[in-house]
């Protein structure tokens, strides 16, 4: 962020800048580790007592409470029900079963079936493939608790988005007040809302769908939103020159015409909804997740990249389902559709009354081949590659983490304030350098001042790395249609993937550390980054690129003068974005060894007694969130301009 | 005969306060540059008058941001006038409520737009029909009446095919069966082959003279091409920053300029192709010889080039067999010489 927000246009401010520095390093030698305001891994504040008092205390009110009684507890019910019969279904033993009412044979049969119908038989085939092969590695019943959780949170999520994004869509009074409520919802930290949703919905199956729902209903609600409003205006003036009603106008026009994106939009959501649902296993959500989380947390690298694998296989398949079913036109045969629907029918009904279709046994046992290939490719790799990796490793955690983080996690607190309010000013004026002393007022306030900065330090550094990346690959692809087509679609697989399974190859390779933590953040970033950047470049106008290439420039300075210069918008949106990611894999990170904030969360929903704490390191990330996004926004505003 | 379309002291002005505006002479007074600096609103349209009569072609002209577009739209009230009267068949539309304002759509005019605004999602056919559906006619009366249409306008056998599978001239052609399709009195064309290259522009606009013939059909076309509005328009209005600047016909306006903006406009029109002989005949002399060959004066010049020429001496112009002067070669060649 300090990088891209040297202002290029004023001369005199990189003197200014380097003055603040210079500054702050003197200084930082003369206060080192005064005024820091630590605070230890068992030690609570005031602030953090009096929140496990209020968790208590609504604890313990929670089946006497009014509030509760009527309105949490209900809400609770409805979706602990709603999933606990999609669990029933296909996934749990139920209704005095030992096995659930559709076996495997009858749920691979409908997601073929379904997937034929709606994207045709080379994705059906895909689908089928890749549910028997979650079976055979051993996870079926884990597989079927993390889809249920999905699709239930996906037609709540639908339910509420498709209507919301339609209004949305139609009044422009509606898209005022929903879209900054939008915004907020997803640049929110993802677990940030997970601490306080057990407060009042307990930990299970209901608070993890309302995460999942928060995260995943956004997208549904923009993009329906989005596809609406991008209807040509003549169509529907063409209808309405016709004399259509507006509900006709409505149903026979804008709905159809939207379909498409709606759909994508639809496939957004499933997507952000299991990675959301593998997430929340921090808050005792079944499924997948839980095993990732449980073999993270034994350093079972064999074990978690099993689990990792088929989540990765079920998010492939159900994201080319989807989007094969967005991309075209299509009616099944008669023939085909019954047929397959009498086949459908068959298998339910053999994997309902026999126990071999109902549960998945096979000799086959390819999970705990995977899990000791794994294992042994880990400790091949421990003990082989640490002359590379470690290397890296060092060299990051010498040069870039340990100095960042000295500097602002030994300085007093005043002087980072000084120089964080400072800067703010210089970048953005009055506003930005108001917001951010109320951000570093609220994170005092939050006890964990020293925690904070360490894991401001972590981001930074991964931040960095995003950009130092973003530019290069994203120029290279921005440049090259051949680069873009080749990466692309990499960049995409690396999206779908949920944030968990990021963290398993590091872990293997460098063990549990900050630097492992950093890594699988840059990875999970870098790749937003990237095509931000490279549709930057790409959109530099021809013209000025070829009028640049006339007057004799070299690739160099084409790309130096004319098309970073050009595309400085997209720089400073891919800074912005490229650090809420880093920010959002902060608590993921904490799983494995980044410390502060990320693991102060994560044991806060283990250990009772830091809950308190848990709490304000969320809030104390959210805090952080604002005040970077706030200040990278009116980076790109003065810049741009 | 009474006019279908009688527009009088047409407003549209978009912005803050636009009712107040229109009601003070004075801020109507103010050019469009001046009421912006005071008002901060746009006069789209100002002060407008034009009657169309039944069966006409009439073609509203001006470049772009002269306001015909909105002044279309201000006729069936896809854009809400701010101010005046539309008479259409005797009913002042703009008192028409919503649901009346909905019959009149479905029954009494349609339009064609200059980008389609075709349904992607449906077939050329559905498209057709769209207009029938959403008034309630039965699918096979839809189907039939669809078919009539696609084959008036020369799609027949891509009845199945969708828009994105058509060329533009052939989505047009679409947009054009789905106006007539209801059977409207009126049919309005907003720019409707801006969008199409030059060679299938004048096919389609040969095929507007031939519906407009067989059909007979009152039309109302925008354009901002002046040979366009010359080869289609009975009559033509020219628009300049919302007002009307002259109405006539095509040799009205080319032999007549109202104003130097619109002389300006004419100026590269080959007056030969456009002029007939009333504009260019002179009284006759003393010296004339009056016993050469008749024409009417509504002969286009570029007909008469040949008789002219021909004879050995001045041709009169003749209407009802009363002389109204003579055109001799010093005439004709000083029409044709002049476009060189």
């Amino acid at each position: 962020m300090v990088a891209v927000a040297a202002p290029r246009q004023l001369p005199r401010k990189p003197l200014i800048f380097a003055g603040i520095v210079l500054a702050w390093l003197v200084l930082w030698l003369v206060f080192r580790n005064v005024g820091t305001l630590a605070l230890g891994a068992a030690d609570l504040t005031p602030l953090h007592r009096w929140v496990n008092d209020v968790n208590d205390a609504v604890g313990a009110s929670r089946n006497s409470n009014p509030v509760f009684l009527y309105f949490f507890n209900e809400i609770r019910l409805v979706i602990d029900e709603f999933v606990t019969f999609i669990q029933a279904l296909i996934a749990q033993p139920s209704f005095g079963r030992p096995v659930p009412v559709i076996g495997w044979l009858g749920v691979v049969a409908i997601a073929g079936f379904v997937s034929l119908a709606v994207a045709g038989w080379r994705v059906a085939l895909l689908a089928v493939a890749g549910f028997v092969f979650l079976g055979l590695q051993g996870l079926w019943q884990e597989s079927m608790d993390t889809l249920s959780l999905t699709l239930a949170a996906v037609v709540i999520s639908l339910l509420i988005g498709i209507p919301l994004g339609i209004w949305a869509g139609l009044s422009d009074r509606a898209h005022r007040i929903l879209t900054p409520v939008l915004d907020f919802m997803q640049t929110m930290p993802t677990f940030v809302y997970l601490a306080p949703l057990t407060l009042f919905f307990l930990i299970g199956p209901a608070s993890a769908t309302i995460a999942t729902l928060i995260y995943a209903a956004p997208p549904a609600i923009r993009i329906t939103a989005h596809a609406i409003r991008t209807v040509p205006r003549t169509t529907v003036e063409a209808s309405e020159s016709l004399g259509a009603t507006q509900k006709q106008t409505l149903v026979k026009v804008l709905l159809p015409s939207a379909r498409k994106t709606i759909v994508l939009g639809i496939n957004q959501t499933i997507m952000a909804a299991l990675s959301m649902v593998t997430i929340a296993a921090l808050i005792d959500a079944p499924g997948l997740g839980k095993t990732v989380v449980k073999a993270l947390q034994t350093l079972d690298v064999g074990t978690a990249f099993n689990a990792g694998l088929a989540i990765v296989v079920l998010a492939i398949v159900l994201d080319r389902v989807t989007t094969a079913a967005a991309s075209e036109r299509r009616t099944l045969p008669r023939w085909a559709l019954f047929g397959g629907l009498g086949v459908t029918g068959v298998c339910v009904y053999l994997s309902y009354t026999y126990l071999w279709a109902a549960e998945f046994q096979s000799d086959v046992e390819i999970g705990s081949a995977i899990r000791k290939g794994a294992t042994a490719v880990t400790e091949w790799a421990q003990d082989s590659l640490p002359v590379i990796t470690d290397g890296f490793k060092d060299f990051v955690t010498i040069v870039l983490i340990n100095p960042l983080q000295a500097l602002l996690a030994e300085s007093p607190w005043f002087l980072v304030a000084l120089v964080i309010v400072a800067l703010s000013f210089m970048i953005g004026g009055v506003r930005p350098a108001i917001v951010s002393a109320v951000c570093i007022a609220a994170l005092i306030a939050t006890g964990l001042w020293q925690d904070s900065m360490i894991t401001l330090a972590s981001t930074l550094v991964a931040t960095i790395l995003v950009m130092l990346l973003g530019i290069v690959v994203g120029v290279w692809m921005g440049r090259s249609r051949r680069a873009d087509r080749f990466i692309r679609p990499i960049l995409d697989a690396a999206q779908v993937m949920p944030a968990f399974v990021y963290l398993v190859p590091f872990l293997a390779l460098f063990s549990a550390s900050r630097f492992t933590a950093i890594i699988a953040a840059v990875v999970f970033a870098a790749p937003v980054a990237i095509k931000i950047i490279a549709d930057g470049i790409r959109a530099v106008s021809p013209a000025t690129v070829e009028a640049s290439t006339a007057l004799g420039s070299s690739s160099w300075q084409t790309i130096v003068k004319v098309q970073l210069p050009m595309a400085r918008g997209a720089l400073t949106l891919a800074a912005n974005q490229g650090l809420i990611y880093v920010l959002s894999m902060v608590v993921v990170g904490g799983l494995v060894g980044a410390g502060a904030l990320g693991y102060d969360v994560v044991a806060g929903f283990s250990q009772g007694q830091l809950y308190g704490k848990g709490l304000a390191a969320g809030v104390a990330i959210v805090v952080l969130g604002v005040m970077l996004d706030r200040l990278t926004q009116a980076a790109a505003k003065r810049w741009t301009n | 005969m009474d006019p279908v379309i009688s527009v009088r002291d047409l407003w549209k002005v978009f912005g803050p306060n636009a009712s107040q505006l229109v009601a003070s002479d004075e801020l109507k007074a103010l050019s469009r540059q001046e009421l912006m600096d005071r008002t901060g609103s746009v006069a789209a349209v100002r002060g407008v008058d034009f009657d169309v009569a039944p069966g006409e072609m009439f073609v509203v002209m001006g470049l772009s941001g002269s306001g015909k577009s909105t002044l279309v739209r201000c006729l069936t009230r896809l854009v809400e006038p701010t101010a005046g009267t539309i008479m259409f068949e005797g009913e002042n539309i703009l008192e028409a409520d919503p649901k009346r304002l909905r019959d009149l759509r479905r029954n009494k005019f349609s339009m064609v737009f200059q980008h389609f605004g075709l349904l992607p999602h449906r077939t050329v056919a559905d498209n057709v029909g769209y207009g029938l559906e959403i008034r309630g006619v039965p699918r096979a009366k839809r189907a039939e009446r669809s078919q009539e249409v696609i084959d008036l306008v020369g799609l027949s056998g891509n009845e199945k095919s969708y828009p994105d599978q058509l060329s533009g001239g052939m989505q047009q052609r679409v947009g054009l069966a789905r106006a007539l399709a209801g059977d409207p009195d009126v049919l309005f064309f907003d720019e409707p082959f801006s969008a199409l290259d030059p060679l299938i522009r004048r096919d389609m606009q040969s095929e507007v003279i031939r519906l407009h013939r067989e059909v007979g059909k009152t039309m109302v076309f925008i354009t901002h091409d002046l040979s366009e509005a010359l080869k289609l328009g009975d009559r033509i209005l020219i628009m300049r920053d919302g007002k009307v600047v002259q109405v006539g016909t095509g040799d009205e306006l080319v032999g007549a300029p109202a104003d130097d903006y619109v002389r300006d406009f004419v100026r590269d029109v080959p007056k030969s192709h456009v002029l007939t002989l009333k504009w260019i005949m002179r009284p006759p002399r003393p010296d004339d010889d009056l016993d050469g060959p008749e024409l009417s004066p509504e002969t286009v010049v570029r007909e008469a080039v040949r008789s002219v020429l021909g004879a050995d001496k001045p041709v009169k112009v003749v209407r009802d067999g009363e002389l109204l002067g003579v055109v001799a070669d010093e005439e004709i060649l000083g029409v044709v010489a002049g476009e060189a």
